[in-house]
Formats: structure tokens, sequence, C-alpha cells
């Protein structure tokens, strides 16, 4: 790839200040089983070139599926002209500080190669789930699904860049609904498609993963007869696997420059927060601590450079409640003139860059889960997202979830049922009252982290522990 | 641009056309040919030709070209099957080794897979062949004619055109080839202050003049969100929505409501109705209609909908979406619905509210022109929680007051299309559907306003 990619930049006649080309290759499965039957199975394939052209300030870029030398030369050619159809229209100008060079390469660790078993042995394990999930006649549907991604990338650039990445990564999936007359309820492994991390085929052989295969389909039957969450002001209880769904919306996208700049305005939306709140707002209580970490090995959303070549390093977004710096670009910061992180991701090589989470995590603090449970007089207990919703403003939320318990005098008490809550950002990250230890904190990750115009999904991880958020109005379901 | 160059464009779009369909067909042929006796197979085609421009403040922030193509091919044999999706360039020396590749792959794959009993073979004999030509405009115009009427506000929004093509072949010899050139221009136009309005204008042809007329109908509603927002306190109020914003409700319909595999399963938001425990207004009627031709009638199986099916009549469910696979599994009849049994052309039918009286019937209450970030609160019950967003109004005594602070809401379909349902109006609006992932989406819904007593806002 490196040679004809090399050639093709060498070959290109155009008066451009800069031309960057970022090849894609990448090779997903899915398998899908329900109720011990195959739904699906299948690998799809893509590869393309997205190639970026600077021209008098203005980038212009042209997307191609295909890597002959003559549609590369064609693509520069559409990218140059449409840099020059919008120069003089153009919304910020830039320059190479935007696209420096930068040479490196980064690898996803893993023990097992993805195709460690054959397509008939992972059907088996995921027959053998649904099979396990079935722990009752209630249990009127069983899922189980696993996919795996090779994703490789190549960067090289007019000024001398060349970043070679290579991404393995795994996602799986299961869950059951239970049906008793009219009540219905759901239960997965922490939430639809929360268990996505990097690495090889020995995700897929967890060691408690039989014990947890049989506990979802308890807790689906528990749910059938358990009270409906009460609808009243408590302390809430957050599990690692809903902490994920609450950094994502209400800490990550609104941190993002290019909603502050306005750019996902007429789609995802814009924010609450502004260009001076970096540096004195206070985001929450002394106890948030949120880092944007690309560097945590295993995790989802991690890698060395992003897709304009900035290298990838650990940054505090948020410090003891305090607003630090933002998810912005290279292009983001020069023109909001905030600080940012490595953070410009594409989804594939047919979408240009834009600004991005990728993993963002909430610090460790010093609290067991033993501890939290047991010092709260009256709270509910919350795990695994169903239901979100934000406002595009990333102000006012309400999520709901799987799974619940309620406290009381420092222990379980009740099972809940069709647990919900709402509050706006600024006030539920405020009562952030205890966080817990390193031996509660889990990680998780989706694929499906959409925005953009043109649109795209991309993946993100997010690790958090066990946290607490005094005085939260929580509720049940029902008309 | 100039009359030649235009007519250079087209020639060239209609060269690649032609060339995109030789080489899809010579795919089919060859894959007919290499196919043993015990296998059959689908091919789908999605590809397109795309230019996206984005703004922001009535400037360019993003612009470029997409030049995309992808086939899944799907081989079934001895009641298995299994998927390769790969690029689809259009030179054939390419594409044949990539399908060639992805042939052995799936036959080495089938034998180790378990049996799948619902499993459906391509049977039917249908083809079709839809062109629909475009008077788009020029990469190097789109800018300009988008800008210079709106340089003075803060326009923002993207601009999305091009080729599009959606075609199917199987081991039946089915074939299926649908192509349209297209755009879209989804944008928001925003007061200092942050209160916005938003338009869609799409089509096949740019008009000018029906651009200026959007714009200038944007700026009137831009003079009243000028005035100071009011915050309103949660509660319940009567509510007129626009059709953009029951197109936003309508849409949560295919998600875990109308598919019949979901009624089965358990998961499906119109359970209740299904059974007949609940009804929904006699008022509320809703139906696929495809006679608009914006989007593919054929489906992954080379299936072709009806032209029209009614799904809610008079508030009752009389039909579900159900597929061949869904028909198969739980002894239906399959009226042709797609894979995963959404909606592609709904249209939900006019009621008796005429323009001049929405203010007045509203009285006092909220006019919502658009909904935002949708989803089930407790699908069980049908409730729905989202929040208002752009111009979104209080009206007090048929006037509209002020523009308001967003509101989360949280209510039931079956409250707010079922007793609660006022009207809906003499006139319906067609909604596209501007959705770019993966690919550029096709069609729309087609949906009137309706006014709702009592609809419960949260937050």
């Amino acid at each position: 790839m490196w040679s004809e990619l090399k050639k093709a930049i060498a070959s290109f006649d155009i008066p451009a200040d800069w031309i960057g080309i970022r090849a894609v290759k990448e090779t997903s499965t899915t398998r899908l089983v329900r109720d011990a039957l195959p739904q699906l199975n299948g690998k799809s394939f893509t590869v393309g070139a997205m190639l970026e052209v600077l021209v008098n300030g203005c980038l212009g870029y042209a997307a191609t599926n295909s890597l002959e030398l003559s549609s590369l030369q064609a693509a520069a050619q559409t990218a140059y002209k449409q840099a020059l159809a919008a120069s003089e229209w153009w919304i910020h100008p830039f320059g190479e500080s935007e696209r420096p060079k930068v040479v490196g390469e980064y690898k996803s660790p893993f023990l097992e190669p993805l195709d460690a078993l054959s397509p008939g042995e992972i059907n088996d394990l995921l027959v053998r789930i649904c099979q396990t999930l079935k722990v009752d006649d209630k249990i009127v549907q069983t899922i189980a699904s696993a996919s795996t991604t090779e994703r490789e990338s190549w960067f090289v650039s007019s000024n001398g860049s060349e970043v070679y990445q290579k991404i393995l990564s795994i996602g799986t999936n299961y869950g059951v609904t239970a049906q008793d007359g009219v009540i219905v309820q759901q239960r997965s492994n922490n939430g639809s498609q929360a268990n996505c991390y990097q690495g090889g085929l020995e995700l897929l052989k967890q060691e408690d993963l039989w014990h947890r295969v049989r506990q979802i389909g308890e807790q689906a039957i528990e749910l059938l007869t358990a009270e409906e969450c009460p609808t009243t002001r408590t302390n809430l209880v957050l599990a690692p696997d809903q902490m994920m769904l609450q950094i994502h919306e209400s800490v990550g996208h609104p941190l993002e420059i290019d909603r502050i700049l306005g750019d996902e305005r007429n789609y995802a939306g814009g924010s609450f927060v502004n260009k001076s709140d970096f540096g004195n707002l206070v985001y929450g209580s002394p106890l948030m601590n949120i880092t944007f970490d690309p560097t945590v090995p295993g995790e989802y959303a991690s890698y060395g450079f992003d897709d304009t070549g900035a290298v990838a390093t650990r940054e505090y977004l948020v410090k003891e409640g305090v607003l630090q710096r933002g998810l912005g670009s290279l292009e983001s910061q020069a023109r909001a003139g905030v600080p940012g992180v490595a953070c410009a991701r594409a989804s594939s090589w047919n979408r240009p860059a834009i600004d991005r989470m990728a993993n963002l995590n909430l610090e460790p603090l010093n609290a067991s889960f033993e501890d939290i449970i047991g010092g709260i007089e009256h709270g509910v207990y919350m795990e695994s997202n169903r239901s979100w919703s934000i406002d595009d403003r990333r102000y006012k939320f309400q999520f709901g979830c799987e799974y619940a318990k309620l406290i009381e005098n420092g222990k379980f008490t009740k099972t809940l049922r069709n647990p919900n809550y709402r509050a706006t950002t600024p006030e539920f990250w405020h009562s952030l009252t205890q966080v817990g230890n390193v031996d509660n904190w889990q990680m998780y990750g989706t694929p499906y982290c959409g925005k953009g115009e043109p649109n795209q999904a991309i993946w993100v991880g997010h690790g958090s522990p066990v946290c607490v958020f005094a005085n939260v109005e929580v509720f049940g379901g029902g008309t | 641009m100039s009359k030649f160059l235009v007519e250079e464009l087209e020639k060239v779009q209609i060269q690649e056309l032609s060339a995109l369909e030789i080489s899809f067909n010579r795919l089919i042929e060859t894959l007919l040919i290499k196919k043993a006796e015990n296998e059959q197979f689908t091919v789908r085609l999605s590809s397109e030709r795309s230019q996206f421009t984005r703004f922001n403040h009535a400037k360019v922030r993003q612009t470029g070209c997409v030049a995309d193509g992808w086939i899944e091919l799907i081989l079934m044999a001895d009641q298995r099957s299994s998927i390769r999706q790969f690029p689809f360039t259009g030179n054939w020396e390419i594409d044949w080794q990539l399908a060639y590749t992805a042939l052995q792959e799936l036959r080495e794959e089938l034998i180790v897979l378990p049996i799948d009993p619902y499993l459906v073979l391509p049977s039917g004999n249908n083809t079709s062949r839809e062109l629909h030509s475009g008077n788009l405009l020029a990469a190097e115009a789109v800018v300009p004619n988008v800008l210079e009427l709106v340089t003075e506000l803060d326009f923002t929004g993207i601009y999305a055109g091009g080729l599009i093509i959606k075609a199917y072949g199987d081991s039946n010899g089915q074939k299926h080839w649908f192509a349209t050139n297209s755009f879209t221009l989804d944008y928001s136009l925003f007061t200092t202050d942050g209160q916005a309005v938003k338009g869609t204008f799409a089509g096949s042809d740019w008009a000018k003049s029906a651009y200026i007329a959007k714009i200038s109908e944007a700026k009137k509603q831009l003079e009243l969100l000028s005035r100071p927002a009011k915050e309103l306190p949660r509660g319940q109020y009567k509510t007129y929505f626009a059709p953009a914003a029951v197109a936003d409700l309508l849409m949560m319909l295919s998600w875990g409501s109308v598919s019949e595999a979901d009624i089965q399963q358990g998961n499906s938001s119109l359970a209740a109705l299904w059974r007949q425990e609940k009804q929904l207004s006699t008022a509320f009627n809703l139906k696929e209609n495809f006679q608009r031709g914006l989007v593919p009638r054929f489906n992954e199986l080379g299936e072709i909908a009806a032209l029209e099916l009614p799904i809610i009549e008079k508030g009752d469910l009389v039909n579900t979406l159900v597929n061949s696979r869904t028909a198969k599994e739980y002894e239906k009849i399959s009226n042709g619905a797609n894979g995963s049994e959404t909606l592609r052309a709904p249209e939900i039918s006019t009621g008796k509210l005429v323009f001049e009286q929405i203010l007045p019937s509203l009285d006092t209450g909220l006019y919502v022109s658009n909904l935002h970030y949708l989803n089930w609160s407790d699908r069980q019950t049908g409730r729905i929680t989202g929040m208002t967003r752009y111009a979104c109004f209080w009206v007090e005594k048929g006037e509209i007051i002020a523009p308001i602070e967003n509101l989360r809401f949280d209510e039931s379909l079956y409250r707010f299309w079922g007793e609660n349902l006022v009207d809906l109006t003499t006139f319906q609006e067609f909604i596209p559907e501007v959705g770019t992932y993966e690919s550029r989406q096709l069609g729309g819904s087609l949906v009137p306003g309706m006014l709702v007593e009592d609809f419960t806002y949260t937050l």
C-alpha cells in the first residue's frame, strides 16, 4: 500500500499547498443467533482512499473506492476543484500546522488472531449462549451476537507524513426478552452492544461467561414480577455500564469544540458550554475527573494518531470538577483558540475527519462498592442503559436502564423495573457525591456514536467506576 | 454555468451510469454461470456519486465528493446462507476478482454453519428499471448558489447531491435497477441568541425561485424568534405539531412497532393495539404509499411491495410489515416488507383542520415545529421521550406570543394518536429523508400537522 500511495502523491500535478491521502482497508464479520438459530453470518470488506487538498487555506476532499493510480489522480483533481470553488466562502484559513508532518505506527494489542475460531465454532458458542439464556419458559426470545473488525489505515502527505495503524476489535452482545401476559422485560449484558474492546479472539473466552449468561436470563425473569421504579427524588447509584452513556452524552458531546463553534447546529446540535468556559467553568463536583485517553490498552477507541496526524496523548478534560480543555482537533483549536486533543476522526475512508470522542473516562477515587451501598439510607441503583435522550445543547437529559435495585438503610431490598431518571447536565454533575475505586472501575464501548454532516457513526470507549448522585429525579414506566 | 457545460456533465453522468449498469449485469450473468446446481444467490448494489458541502455561519466548513459503491452477495445452499459485502467500482477486473474471492469464501463457510430453518430463497420473477434524471447544480456552482442568498444570515447545514443507484439481481433471474439524480439541502437559520428555523429543500431540479421562496419564509419566522424566549414550567399543554415534528414521531414506528417480527417477539410498542386492548383515534390513518416513486419498491429478495398498503385504519392496526422470512417463521403472508420491516414510504392521512384554523384551534398552548432525539422511555406502553427543537412558540388566544426554551416531553403514542388527538390538518408536507449514514438515504414521509390535547412536558 505504501508504495502505491507514495507514487500517487508524487504523481499529482496540482498547484496545491498540501496534499494528503488516508487509505483505509477494513474487514468485519458479524454473526447473530436468535433463539439458537442462525440469523446472520457474514463478512464485509471495504477499501478506499480519502484525498485532501489544501489550496489558499481551503481544504477540499474527494473519496474513492478505487485505489488505481488513475482514480487517485482524478480524486486529487476533484478535491482541488472543491477547495478552489469554496475559497471565496471558506470559514477559516488552514495551513500545515493543521496537517503537521508525523511518522509513526500503532497496533492493537491481542493474544489470539480474529480467525482463531471458525465461523462454525463461533455459531456453536452463540447457540449455546442462547440455550443457556433460556432459564425459564417465560423467556420468549434469546439473542447472541459476535462481531470482529480488522481496520488498517495508511496516512501519507506531501509534507512527509507516514502513519500506519492497525486496529483489531471485538464486540459481543447477548440478551433476552421475558414475557408474562402483557408484562414484557428485556435484559442484556451491560446494555446493547456495550461490550466492545480492542483485542483478539481471547475476548470471547471470558472466565465468568456462563455465570453471567445465566444471570441475564434470571434477572429478566426477576423483572417480570418486580415493582415499578418509584417516582421520587433520591440518591442515584449508577453502575459503570450506565456511566458509559452518562459520560458520553453529558460530558463528551458538549465538550466537542466543533459543536461549540456551531458546525453541528443543523444536525447533532450545539452545546451549553462556551469557548470562554475552558479553564473556568466548574462543570461538576470536585470528585469529577474526566480524561481523554486513547492510550488505554484494550479500550475500544485507542489509537496512536488521529486522522489528521495529531499524536494521541492522555489529557484531563475536567480536573477536580473544573473544565480544562475540549474535544477539539487541530482545526478546531485554530478556529476556537482553546486547547484540544488529538480527536479528528473519520468513520471510514469515505468521510472527512471531525471532532470526536475517543476513550473518555471518569477516573477512579477510593470508594468500594460495599461502602458506597452501605452508606446510603435511601436510593436506587441502576444498571445497563436501555433509553437515552438529550437535547441539542446537551443540557436536559432523560435516561432509562434495564435493571434496578432499591437501596434502603445500606442494603439492596427490592428489584425495580423500568427505571428512568432525568436532570440537567450541570445540576447532575454537581450532585456527584461518591466515586468508586479502581476495583469497581470498568470500561465499555459502543460502535454507534452518530454525528456529522455527512453522517458518521464511530466507535468510542468509556470507563468509569460506580458513582453516586444525590437528589436525582427517578421514575418508572407505564402511561 | 453554460448550457454546453451542463450537457457535457449530463453526458459524463449518463456514460458512467451506463458503465455501472453494464458491469452490474455482467456480474449477475457471470455468477449465474459459476453457481453450482444446489446454490442460489442474491446480489444487491448500492452506489453513489455524491457532493457533500457543509456550511456554518454562511461559510463553507467542509466540501468534497464521495465515489462509493458496494455489492452484497448472499450465497444460499443446503438450507444455509452467508453474506459478503465488497466494493463495486465499475472496473470489471477489480470487481470480479473481489466477487470471485467472496464466492469461494462463502462456499467454504456455508458447510460449517448451522441449518437455518427459516431461510427464504429468491423465488419471484420480478424485474424493474427506473431512471430518474435530474438537473442538479454543477459542483463548482453549489457554494455560490446556496450562500449568495444568505450572506447576512447565520446559515448552517449541508448540501448533498448526486447520483444514487440501488440494484438487485438473483439466481432466479429477478433484476431491478433504480437510479436517481437528486439533492437535499438541509439547513438551519439562527438568531443571535440561539433560536433557529429549520428547513429542507430537496428534489431533482435546483429551482432557484423555490429556494428563494423557502429562505424568504424562513426569514419571517426568524423575526418571530427574535422575541425574548419564554420558559415554561413542566406540565400538560395543548400542542400543535407541524408536519416535520409529526414525521419525527412517525419515525419511531420503524423502531420496534409496525414490524411483524417485533410483534411476535415481544418488542413492539403496538402490541397492545395488535391485541386490540387499545385503540388509536379513528382520525388516525397510516399507510405505505410508493406512488411518488422516490424509493425503490423492491426489497432484499427482489420482491415488489404493493403500491399502497394500509397499516393503521381509523385507529386500528390492519396490517403489519411482514417480510418473507417472518412470514415463514410465523406462518403469515409476506407483503414485500424489507429485511428490517421498517416503513419506506409512509403517509399519514389528512384531517379536517384547515391552515387558517391552526392557531385559533390551538387557542392557548404550544406550536412545535420540530422534535429532537426521540427514544422509547417505555416501549411496551408506547411512551416516547424527546425534545422540542428549532422554531417552537408559545401561543395565547390564537396568537404567537414568544419562542420557548426547549422542553423535554414524555408521552405515550396511545394518548397523542389516541384519545388526545384533536385533529390533523387538511394539508400534508413531504419531509425528505436527509440521512447520510453509510450512504445517502432516499425517500421521506408525507404527513399533515396535528393538534393534540394535554401533551406531557417533563423538564
